[in-house]
């Protein structure tokens, strides 16, 4: 992630109460163009975290914004996910060869029809 | 036995809609069990310390696992369980409009409804809070229990009840540092066992202290905290700033509503409770002929109380409907009862039960 | 700040003089007797996993469970079932001999310590009182995950020292 300010975040390998992570199948998705590895059955929020990813968007003021309730009620980490934007990306699970794109206030509608519903 | 073929309903999977399913479903009773997120568990499953209570209610067991065991029990009872699926109206009569995978939308007509649907999370507005690196302490909670990703590495907690100094101690055990925990009241809130295994690890706790801003360009990168008087006013000079990523917090919580307004429940305010809730009788029944409030819905406290109150509602929807005969009802309520009274005594329950005996005499004025 | 100052609800830990007025800390001629279980849990919690596995019945908490813990040091073994199954991580074992004491702790973090370990040993309040080392580490499934550490360090400070020092990567 080049030219970006990292976020300290990162995966937990070891935990004392968890244990070790379950082997989990390692899907690729892009920010911006940027490909992140991410693993199956996780949202998209923590493929982010995990990579460093400190801003998931900007408000219309140029606001920066992540996560703030992690749990789908807040809408605080909102991305524009395979051209649809406002998807709350820490609900949403990531799908290989998803892209994730940061948007600017409500962001916009892209591409035509054939997008996957969400 | 049995005369109406319409389902129960339950809103939502966490502890007290799988507990509220489960006693249906044990009595024989249909029901549909519906949560708007793909996996079944509400926030149990960020739960990784031993409960606290008795043996009855599952003590010194771990929140997840309790949280498998309530799944394995509604499989193995074939519960109809319907995930991605998020209830957006309760019509008159019982008409339970769902949206199922964000694209099916269909209304299933309800014996009776069960609206376990929890609560959330309080902001706290200060200058800074919207930057990236403050969140709640449920979702660096979520972070580092569910997805296993640490969002930061210095972290501040603002408020010092049990979920502030619990998500404390799992940042710790995690691999993050902990800067400190700050509480605005004079005294800190959270149980004296939570607070000393974080104290030992070295953590410090500011009481009558208070956030007055986060700072940082793209994300936080200080916090600035000060003392505040009596009157919760920041006191001028004592600024201390604190080099941290992370600003987790964890002031409260407030019952989800949504449903509950929607189908018409009559509100009462318990400030103890977390503000607005269903005004509710001793079986968790709303003013609403047919709607039971159960849970955090029903007034925040915790897993261990919000299991019980499932049950309850459970227990007597099983009656209503016709599956379960009114002396095993009133038996097993009972039961429910003493269990739920054993979780609300001492210093910090009796608040927890006075507040509850204030909604239900005012509740036993429709029953 | 030391433990001597502090206090469980400004501070998060409980002072010596709390603990003694809650009747919790054994006394030096108890501790060079026979090992002593100390449950720092001065609250009334709902909460009785210490009174359930206690083979010995020696754990009382009774009804209602918010009931403070009593200890019968007369029928306890000092066997250690209590310190993991404790959810407050409030019990340790203490004694003393000659002029080392020796502590059971519960430890819930990683990396866990080894036997043989040097390490340094905290007082409630987090703050490093003295050496130690760690003589013995215990983990079975039965604990659910929940480490027993054993460790040894010098008798003068055995009022004070409740556990060691969190390892930072």
């Amino acid at each position: 992630m080049s030219g970006e300010a990292s976020s300290g975040g990162r995966r937990i390998a070891s935990h004392p109460i968890l244990g070790e992570p379950e082997a989990a199948r390692e899907v690729t998705i892009y920010l911006d163009g940027a490909a992140i590895a991410a693993k199956e059955g996780e949202p998209i929020m923590s493929a982010l975290v995990a990579a460093g990813v400190g801003v998931f968007r900007h408000t219309k003021r140029g606001s920066p914004r992540r996560m703030f309730c992690g749990i789908g009620r807040c809408t605080d980490c909102v991305m524009t996910v395979d051209g649809i934007p406002g998807v709350r990306t820490c609900v949403t699970p990531v799908r290989e060869g998803m892209l994730v794109e940061r948007q600017e206030g409500a962001g916009s509608w892209k591409g035509g029809e054939g997008h996957g519903r969400r | 036995m049995g005369v109406d073929s319409k389902p129960a309903v339950v809103v939502g999977a966490g502890p007290a809609g799988l507990c509220a399913a489960i006693e249906l479903k044990r009595a024989g009773a249909p029901v549909v069990l519906m949560d708007e997120n793909g996996k079944p568990g509400g926030q149990l499953f960020k739960q990784i310390h031993k409960f606290f209570g008795s043996r009855e209610h599952s003590a010194g067991t771990r929140g997840f696992e309790i949280g498998r065991r309530l799944l394995a029990d509604s499989l193995e009872l074939g519960i109809d369980v319907r995930l991605d699926t998020e209830v957006v109206g309760i019509e008159p009569g019982l008409g339970v409009w769902a949206v199922e995978r964000r694209s099916r939308s269909y209304t299933l007509e309800a014996g009776c409804v069960i609206l376990a649907t929890g609560a959330s999370e309080n902001g706290l507005a200060f200058p800074g809070w919207t930057l990236p690196g403050v969140m709640t302490a449920g979702c660096a909670q979520t972070l580092v229990n569910v997805h296993r990703v640490l969002p930061g590495r210095r972290v501040l907690i603002v408020g010092s009840g049990n979920v502030g100094v619990i998500v404390g101690y799992q940042l710790l055990q995690a691999g993050a540092e902990v800067a400190a925990i700050i509480e605005g009241a004079p005294a800190l809130g959270g149980y004296g066992v939570h607070t000393a295994k974080v104290r030992r690890a070295g953590v410090p706790f500011y009481c009558g202290t208070t956030i007055l801003r986060a700072e940082g360009e793209e994300g936080v990168e200080r916090a600035v905290i000060a003392k505040v008087d009596r009157g919760f006013k920041p006191i001028a000079g004592t600024e201390e700033t604190l080099e941290v990523d992370t600003i987790c917090i964890a002031v409260g919580l407030t019952p989800a509503l949504d449903l509950a307004y929607l189908a018409g429940c009559k509100p009462i305010f318990v400030p103890e409770l977390g503000g607005n809730m269903p005004l509710h009788d001793g079986y968790m029944r709303s003013s609403v002929e047919g709607v039971y409030v159960v849970g955090d819905t029903a007034g925040v406290e915790e897993a261990s109380t919000a299991m019980e109150e499932g049950r309850l509602a459970g227990i007597h929807a099983a009656y209503a409907l016709g599956f379960l005969g009114e002396a095993a009802m009133r038996e097993r309520t009972e039961a429910t009862w003493g269990r739920l009274d054993s979780l609300r005594q001492g210093v910090f329950g009796q608040k927890r039960f006075a507040a509850k005996a204030r909604i239900l005499a005012e509740g036993k004025v429709r029953a | 700040m030391s433990s001597t100052n502090a206090s469980l609800k400004t501070d998060g830990a409980p002072s010596i003089e709390e603990l003694r007025a809650a009747g919790v800390l054994p006394s030096r001629e108890q501790l060079a007797q026979r090992p002593c279980v100390c449950v720092e849990c001065i609250e009334e919690i709902p909460c009785n996993p210490c009174e359930t596995s206690c083979p010995q019945g020696a754990l009382t908490v009774g009804d209602p469970i918010t009931n403070l813990p009593v200890i019968d040091r007369d029928k306890c073994t000092a066997c250690g079932a209590c310190i993991p199954a404790c959810p407050g991580l409030a019990i340790t074992i203490k004694s003393l001999s000659g002029d080392l004491a020796k502590i059971r702790f519960p430890w819930e973090y990683l990396p866990l310590p080894e036997a043989g370990e040097e390490v340094d040993m905290v007082d409630r309040m987090g703050m490093t009182v003295c050496r130690g080392k760690v003589v013995a580490v215990s983990n079975p499934p039965r604990n659910n995950r929940t480490a027993v550490v054993a460790a040894e360090f010098p008798a003068e400070r055995v009022d004070e020292v409740i556990s060691i020092r969190r390892k930072h990567e």
